[in-house]
C-alpha cells in the first residue's frame, strides 16, 4: 500500500513490535539502546538516518558533576543551579533524579567510547557554562560541563549510534510517523507510518511508544535549529488529544550568528570569552555583575536585547552584538573550539581567533513539551489529577518532565536526554517483564491517524507550504520573542486562528510515492503549527514574567499565582495550571528566591 | 535563506538540476530552474535550492543542520562533491550557472537523493564502534591528551558520502572496496587508546579488496567538506598491517 492512495485501515498492512521509538536523536538512540539490550523487539522509526538529527548540533558540553576538574563537586549544587535557572518551575524530584543519576550516564557514554576531550591526568574534561556555581551558589563559577572540544553533540550522537548497531538494533530509518493510534481506552498502540523512499505505509503496532522528536525551533524565523525541528511528536500529542506543558517558554541562545541563525557554544565564553556593544563595553558587567557573561541564557539574552534596543549594537545597522575570543591566542581557539572557527569562518567570514564573531539571540531550544514523569510515562490532566497515558513515553527536547522548566542551563539539554532516554528504556524494560498485552486498535482508531494524510492527498487547491510557513515564522518572530505583550500576542494569536483552515487545507501539488519531500514539509508544516499556536496561547495566558518568557505588561515573576506549570489543550485551547513538584526525595527542596546572577 | 535579513538588490541565476522521479519518469533530465538570488550577499548552494524548491515544489534532495554537520545534503556540484549549505555560491558559480547532480556511483532514488545502501553497509562491516575485553572501570577510562590526540581529524566524520563516491575504486567495487569513510571509521578505532580490538580489524582487512583496492588517487581528501583526509588513514592502516607481518 502506497502513501499517495486513498487509505483505507482496513487495507493498512500491519508491522508489529514490542517497543517503537519515533526519532534517532540522543533521547531516542539511548531509549533503544536500552530496549535492544533487553532483547525485546524494538524499532528506531527515524525521518532521517540517525546521525543527522538535531543532537548532532550541539556543541559545548553535557553538564554533570562528575569531579573531573573538582574533587569535591557535588550533584546537589548542580541541582540547585538547575532550580535556580529554572526559575523555580523545574520539578526538583525530576530535576535530583538527572543531576544524582547523570554521572552513571556519562560514564556509560565514555565505556561506549565518546571521545571526550581530557585533561592532563586523562580525565574527561570540563568546562565552565553559564549558570554555574560551587556550594549553592556561594562557592563561585563552578567548572562542570564535560566535553569534546565544541562537537559534543556530533561525538554524543555518532557514539551512540555505534553503540546501538553493536547492540543489533532494528532501524526504519528514513520512516515519517503521520500519527499516534490510540484506542478506546485512550492508551496509545502504534503509529501510521511510511517509508520515504518507497512510499509504503504501515501500521506499526506496538505495547510501548517513546516519542523522541526533538524540539520545533522552525516555529520562528531565526533559529539556531535544523530544518528538521518540526515539533512532529508535539503534533502528534495535541492531535491526539494530550496536553503539552510550559510550551510559551522558548530559549533564545545569546549567541547564534546574525544573519545565519547559527549557533555559537555558550563554551566560548566558558572558556573566557566575552560580549561587548558598539562602544566596546563589557555589558554584562552591568547586568550580572557576578556571573557576568555566563549569567543564566534567559538573562544575557534579554541584556543583548536591550543593548541593542537602546542603539548600542554593533555594526552599521547596530543590530547585533560581539563576542570577542581573540584574546585566547589561536592555541585555545583552535584547539577548544575548533567547530566555532570553521562556522564563523563560513557563515560570517571572520576568523575568531582574530576577529569578534557578530551575534544576536536567537531561538533555541523548547523548554516545554509532552508531560512526562521520571520514567518518561506521558501524562494527562483530568479534573486536576494526572493520569498517565498507557503506552506512551516521551525523552528528550519533546518532553517536559521538567527538569528545565522556565530556562534550561547550557549542558543540560544532552543530560536530559541521555538520562530521560535511558529511565523511559528501564521503565518499559520492566513492564515488559511483568507483561504487558498487546492492545487492539479498531478500524475506526486507526482510520483517525490517516485523516490529515489523506486530505493532502485529496488537495486539487489551497496555500503553498512555503507561504504559510513564512507566514507563520515572520508572526512567532515578531509577536512572541525575547519580548512579549498582551497585544502583540493577541494580534499575533488572531493571525495564527485565521490561517489554521489554510493549514489544514493547505495544497500539497506534488503526489509522487518516491522520496516526496513536498509531502513531509506539509506533514511537518502542520506539526509546526500545533507548536506555534500552543505556544502563542501559552504564552498570553502565563501572566507575569518568569525565566525566558519576559513580559513588558508584567515585568515581575507572580509566584502567588504563577509557580506553576502551564498545561494547554487543542481540543479546547486552553490552559490550566498544574503543580510543581517540590518534593524530592533525598534533599530538602530549594525555595523560590530573587533570581540574581 | 534567513528571513529576517533585507536584501535591496537580486540577480538571477541559472541553475541545472539533475531530475529523475522512478514513478513519473522514464529517464532522468536536466531541468534549469531560474531563481533570483540576493546580488549583494553570498548565500549558500541550499539557500539556492529552497528558492528552486518553492517554484518547483516537487523538488527534492536531503537537507537537515544546514550548518555542515549533519551530512544530508552530499551532492555533486558543479562536477565536485560537496555539502550544499556549506557551499557558497561565491565558490560553486561558474559563468552564471549551478550545476547540481546527485553524488556519483551511488543508485539515485530520486533528483538529488541517492542510496545510500552500499555506503552504510561498508561502515558496519568494519565494527564502527568501541570493542573493549577488560571491565568497565566504575568511572571513566583514562586517556592522555596526547592519546586523546590521535582521534583529531578522525571522530569529525559526519557520513555523508563525499568521499567514497567520489572514489573510482569504490565506483568499480562498491562491495569489496570499503571505501574512504569507511576505513576512515576503521582507523578512528585501531587508533583508539581505549579499543582492544586491534588485531580483529587488521585481520578483516588483510583481503585484496576491502583496504589494498585504494590506489591512493586522494579525491577523498579533495572533496571532504570537514577537510579530514581518508588516505592518509589507509595508509596508516595499511603500515599497521606491514609492521604487524614484521613482528
Amino acid at each position: 500500500m502506497k502513501v499517495n492512495e486513498v487509505i483505507n485501515a482496513k487495507d493498512l498492512p500491519v508491522m508489529e513490535f514490542d517497543g517503537i521509538i519515533i526519532g534517532g536523536g540522543g533521547a531516542g538512540l539511548r531509549a533503544s539502546l536500552q530496549l535492544a539490550k533487553s532483547g525485546l523487539n524494538t524499532a528506531v522509526i527515524s525521518k532521517v538516518f540517525p546521525t543527522r538529527s538535531h543532537t548532532v548540533s550541539a556543541q559545548g558540553g553535557i553538564t554533570c558533576a562528575i569531579q573531573s576538574d573538582d574533587p569535591d563537586d557535588d550533584w546537589r549544587w548542580h541541582m540547585f543551579d538547575t532550580v535556580k535557572g529554572s526559575d523555580y518551575i523545574g520539578d526538583q524530584d525530576a530535576i535530583e533524579y538527572m543531576c544524582s543519576e547523570g554521572p552513571k550516564a556519562v560514564f556509560e557514554l565514555e565505556h561506549m567510547g565518546l571521545p571526550f576531550s581530557r585533561t592532563d591526568e586523562g580525565k574527561i574534561y570540563q568546562r565552565p557554562f553559564g549558570g554555574q556555581s560551587k556550594d549553592y551558589g556561594k562557592g563561585g563559577q563552578a567548572t562542570r560541563t564535560c566535553a569534546a572540544a565544541d562537537r559534543t553533540g556530533h561525538s554524543l550522537l555518532h557514539t551512540l549510534y555505534q553503540a546501538n548497531l553493536k547492540a543489533g538494533t532494528n532501524f526504519l530509518n528514513e520512516w515519517f510517523a503521520i500519527d499516534m493510534v490510540l484506542n478506546e481506552d485512550g492508551a496509545v498502540v502504534g503509529v501510521v507510518a511510511f517509508e520515504i523512499e518507497s512510499g509504503e505505509i504501515f501500521y506499526i503496532r506496538s505495547k510501548a511508544t517513546v516519542l523522541a522528536t526533538g524540539g520545533a525551533g522552525r516555529i520562528y524565523a531565526s533559529t539556531t535549529n535544523a530544518l528538521i525541528n518540526s515539533g512532529d511528536g508535539i503534533g502528534m500529542a495535541l492531535r491526539a488529544g494530550l496536553p503539552v506543558q510550559d510550551i510559551e517558554m522558548w530559549q533564545f541562545h545569546p549567541t547564534g550568528i546574525h544573519g545565519a541563525g547559527t549557533l555559537v557554544t555558550e563554551g566560548c565564553r566558558g572558556e573566557g570569552g566575552y560580549l561587548l556593544n558598539k562602544d566596546g563595553e563589557r555589558f554584562m558587567e552591568r547586568y550580572a555583575p557576578n556571573s557576568k557573561d555566563l549569567a543564566g541564557r534567559d538573562v544575557v539574552a534579554r541584556s543583548m536585547a536591550l543593548e541593542i534596543i537602546e542603539g548600542r549594537g554593533c555594526g552599521p545597522n547596530k543590530d547585533h552584538i560581539f563576542l570577542r575570543l581573540d584574546h585566547l591566542g589561536p592555541e585555545v581557539v583552535h584547539k577548544r573550539l575548533p567547530g566555532i572557527t570553521e562556522l564563523s569562518k563560513t557563515f560570517a567570514g571572520v576568523d575568531p581567533a582574530v576577529q569578534p564573531i557578530p551575534v544576536v539571540p536567537t531561538c533555541h531550544y523548547m523548554m516545554g513539551g509532552v508531560p512526562t514523569n521520571v520514567n518518561g510515562q506521558v501524562i494527562t490532566v483530568k479534573d486536576g489529577e494526572d493520569i498517565v497515558v498507557e503506552g506512551l513515553y516521551a525523552a528528550g527536547e519533546v518532553a517536559c518532565v521538567s527538569v528545565h522548566g522556565g530556562n534550561r542551563l547550557g549542558g543540560n539539554s544532552l543530560l536530559d536526554l541521555v538520562v530521560f532516554g535511558r529511565s523511559a528504556g528501564l521503565h518499559i524494560e520492566e513492564s515488559m517483564k511483568q507483561g504487558i498485552d498487546l492492545k487492539k486498535a479498531s478500524h475506526d482508531d486507526i482510520d483517525k491517524a490517516l485523516v490529515r494524510l489523506n486530505k493532502l492527498n485529496a488537495s486539487t487547491e489551497g496555500e503553498q507550504v512555503s507561504d504559510l510557513k513564512d507566514k507563520m515564522q515572520q508572526n512567532m518572530q515578531n509577536n512572541f520573542g525575547v519580548f512579549r505583550r498582551g497585544d502583540l500576542m493577541e494580534e499575533g494569536i488572531k493571525k495564527l486562528h485565521d490561517s489554521r483552515e489554510e493549514v489544514e487545507n493547505m495544497f500539497l501539488p506534488d503526489k509522487s510515492a518516491v522520496f516526496n519531500t513536498a509531502r513531509i514539509e506539509a506533514l511537518e508544516m502542520q506539526n509546526l503549527f500545533e507548536v506555534a499556536e500552543a505556544t502563542a496561547v501559552a504564552a498570553n495566558e502565563r501572566k507575569e514574567s518568569r525565566g525566558a518568557h519576559a513580559r513588558d505588561d508584567y515585568p515581575d515573576r507572580d509566584d502567588e499565582n504563577w509557580l506553576k506549570h502551564s498545561v494547554y489543550f487543542s481540543e479546547t485551547k486552553k490552559v490550566i495550571k498544574r503543580k510543581v513538584n517540590n518534593k524530592p526525595k533525598t534533599v530538602e527542596a530549594f525555595q523560590p528566591t530573587v533570581r540574581t546572577y | 535563506m534567513s528571513a529576517v535579513i533585507p536584501v535591496s538588490h537580486l540577480q538571477t541565476l541559472k541553475m541545472s538540476i539533475y531530475r529523475f522521479d522512478p514513478s513519473v519518469d522514464e529517464k532522468p533530465y536536466m531541468q534549469e530552474i531560474i531563481v533570483e538570488v540576493p546580488a549583494d550577499k553570498d548565500i549558500m548552494v541550499l539557500d539556492a535550492l529552497h528558492l528552486a524548491k518553492v517554484k518547483e515544489p516537487s523538488l527534492s534532495y536531503r537537507r537537515s543542520c544546514r550548518e555542515g554537520v549533519c551530512g544530508s545534503d552530499g551532492m555533486n556540484i558543479n562536477g565536485k562533491n560537496g555539502l550544499a549549505c556549506i557551499t557558497p555560491l561565491s565558490e560553486a558559480v561558474k559563468r552564471n550557472k549551478l550545476t547540481l547532480r546527485p553524488m556519483p556511483g551511488l543508485p539515485v532514488v530520486r533528483d538529488l537523493i541517492v542510496d545510500m545502501k552500499l555506503f552504510y553497509d561498508q561502515l558496519e562491516k568494519v565494527q564502527p564502534y568501541l570493542i573493549t575485553k577488560s571491565e568497565n572501570p566504575e568511572k571513566g577510562r583514562l586517556q592522555s591528551p596526547k592519546e586523546r590526540e590521535q582521534l583529531d581529524g578522525l571522530y569529525e566524520c559526519i557520513l555523508c558520502g563525499c568521499c567514497s563516491t567520489a572514489c573510482p575504486s569504490f565506483w568499480w567495487n562498491p562491495d569489496k572496496f570499503l571505501g574512504p569513510a569507511a576505513l576512515l571509521q576503521s582507523w578512528r578505532f585501531i587508533a583508539d587508546s581505549r579499543d582492544e580490538a586491534t588485531d580483529e580489524r587488521l585481520d578483516d582487512l588483510e583481503d585484496a579488496f576491502s583496504l589494498y583496492r585504494c590506489h591512493g588517487i586522494m579525491n577523498c581528501v579533495s572533496v571532504c567538506p570537514k577537510g579530514l583526509n581518508p588516505t592518509e588513514a589507509i595508509s596508516n592502516i595499511r603500515n599497521k598491517l606491514i609492521s604487524r607481518k614484521r613482528q
